[in-house]
């Protein structure tokens, strides 16, 4: 059944994404790239990965649109042109996907409890987390406890993004001389 | 939009509630899903729909430029500053343990200072370049 | 072979939306559009992480005395990680584009490399 749902969901993302691909109004790509948001934060919601799911809806769905609306404002632009016949990018995309296809066709079933990836690691987060750390959330105390020292890189990465937008987006005061200037 | 009734009555009623839950999910991450990212960015959130509906030049007034970038870089030097807390307390970089008498008082004291960094910086960088995105336009194109 | 392909549905899924979002990167000339089809790329990989982590029957990994089986935390946390730097890109692409457009006047790829290679001819209209 919870298959049956993440599968439908997925099915729906496809179409959104397709329909994307398609259209040329520039503000129908937002809004479409903003429900494929809220429907990939619906889906991993389905998945119980519910921080996850948060992030995604406030980041993806909330902050991204607004930067790209803003953005789109800036530009001016309305339209894409048309595209030139795209038979060598889908020529390109589909070999490529194929063979990904064919590399992913060994890996776990859908909710495999036997897989690896449940086996090293997390079934020590789960037993000695609370105790080690006192907080229920698993997610939050490996995020801020037993791997700080990533959230610290990804914490520099998002100043570094605020530093390298601010240096590219100041106006610097200008005298009016220097307006008038060609 | 300063002059549309129902956007302006709706903003005054929203936005303290969107601020407070900035702050519920922020301490509420330790038991609920939540966190720093998602506090920032519903803090950054609250106030662009303040800009949007009383205009840029009020949004500058309440939170203003240079308390921003300040934010931005206060919340890194804070998450650096636990991580040297743990360092000259004894232990290794951002060693938790050693914060507190008590190992595990202090992992809740390293994990809410840590948390408190990263929401700063991420509230401060989104609402930053909303105010350069939006500014842009408005300073006039010569 | 239909029930090995219903269940790894989502891990084919994930493909599709990666590859249209490549799609859209190399053969769509607007640069607004390239950089929606990159974020839809990223947004893609997530699924690959999140949907192993699943296990039916478990719940969010919040420990609590009424549950046994729990998700993986430890994807959820990559996770979290790449959603947050995906946007701070994505924020920097998008700074980029807007001096692009200041400094070309358009945003679409191949007027933008038609004029890079005509200055000589745009400073003899000056």
């Amino acid at each position: 059944m919870e298959a049956l749902i993440v599968n439908a969901l997925l099915a729906l993302m496809m179409v959104s994404v397709v329909v994307l691909a398609r259209t040329r109004n520039l503000f129908a790509v937002i809004v479409l790239a903003g429900l494929y948001s809220f429907l990939m934060a619906t889906v991993m919601v389905a998945l119980d990965a519910v921080d996850v799911a948060m992030t995604e809806a406030a980041v993806g769905a909330g902050v991204s649109t607004v930067l790209l609306l803003g953005a789109l404002h800036l530009c001016r632009s309305e339209e894409a042109k048309p595209a030139h016949k795209p038979w060598l990018p889908l020529a390109v995309t589909a070999t490529t996907g194929l063979v990904l296809v064919y590399g992913t066709w060994d890996l776990p079933a859908f909710s495999d409890a036997e897989a690896p990836i449940h086996k090293h690691v997390a079934p020590r987060y789960l037993e000695e987390g609370p105790r080690e750390t006192g907080i229920p959330n698993m997610v939050t105390a490996v995020l801020a406890s037993y791997r700080g020292y990533d959230t610290l890189g990804e914490t520099t990465v998002v100043f570094t993004a605020g530093a390298g937008i601010i240096a590219l987006l100041r106006r610097r005061r200008r005298s009016a001389a220097d307006k008038e200037a060609p | 939009m300063t002059r549309d009734m129902v956007l302006r009555v709706v903003a005054k009623l929203l936005i303290p509630f969107i601020l407070l839950f900035a702050l519920y999910v922020q301490f509420h991450g330790d038991f609920g899903p939540g966190g720093g990212f998602q506090a920032g960015v519903i803090f950054a959130a609250a106030m662009v729909f303040y800009a949007v509906i009383y205009g840029l030049d009020n949004a500058r007034r309440v939170l203003p430029d240079w308390l921003v970038e300040s934010m931005i870089a206060a919340g890194v030097l804070l998450y650096l500053g636990v991580g040297f807390a743990g360092l000259l307390l004894g232990g290794n970089f951002l060693d938790y343990f050693v914060l507190d008498p008590e190992p595990v008082a202090g992992q809740h004291r390293g994990i809410f200072w840590v948390e408190a960094g990263v929401a700063i910086t991420v509230s401060g960088v989104m609402l930053k370049i909303f105010y350069l995105f939006a500014g842009r336009g408005t300073d006039g194109e010569q | 072979m239909f029930a090995h392909i219903w269940s790894h549905f989502d891990y084919w899924a994930m493909l599709f939306l990666a590859m249209a979002g490549l799609f859209i990167v190399i053969a769509r000339g607007n640069l607004i559009k390239k950089l929606v089809g990159l974020g839809i790329f990223q947004t893609s990989v997530y699924l690959l992480y999140l949907g192993p982590a699943k296990i039916v029957g478990g719940t969010a990994p919040i420990v609590d005395a009424a549950f046994k089986v729990y998700s993986n935390p430890l994807p959820h946390v990559l996770i979290l990680t790449a959603i947050v730097v995906g946007v701070a890109t994505l924020a920097l692409g998008l700074a980029l584009v807007v001096r692009i457009r200041e400094a070309y006047g358009t945003i679409e790829e191949d007027e933008v490399l038609r004029r890079d290679v005509q200055p000589a001819g745009e400073e003899a209209q000056q």
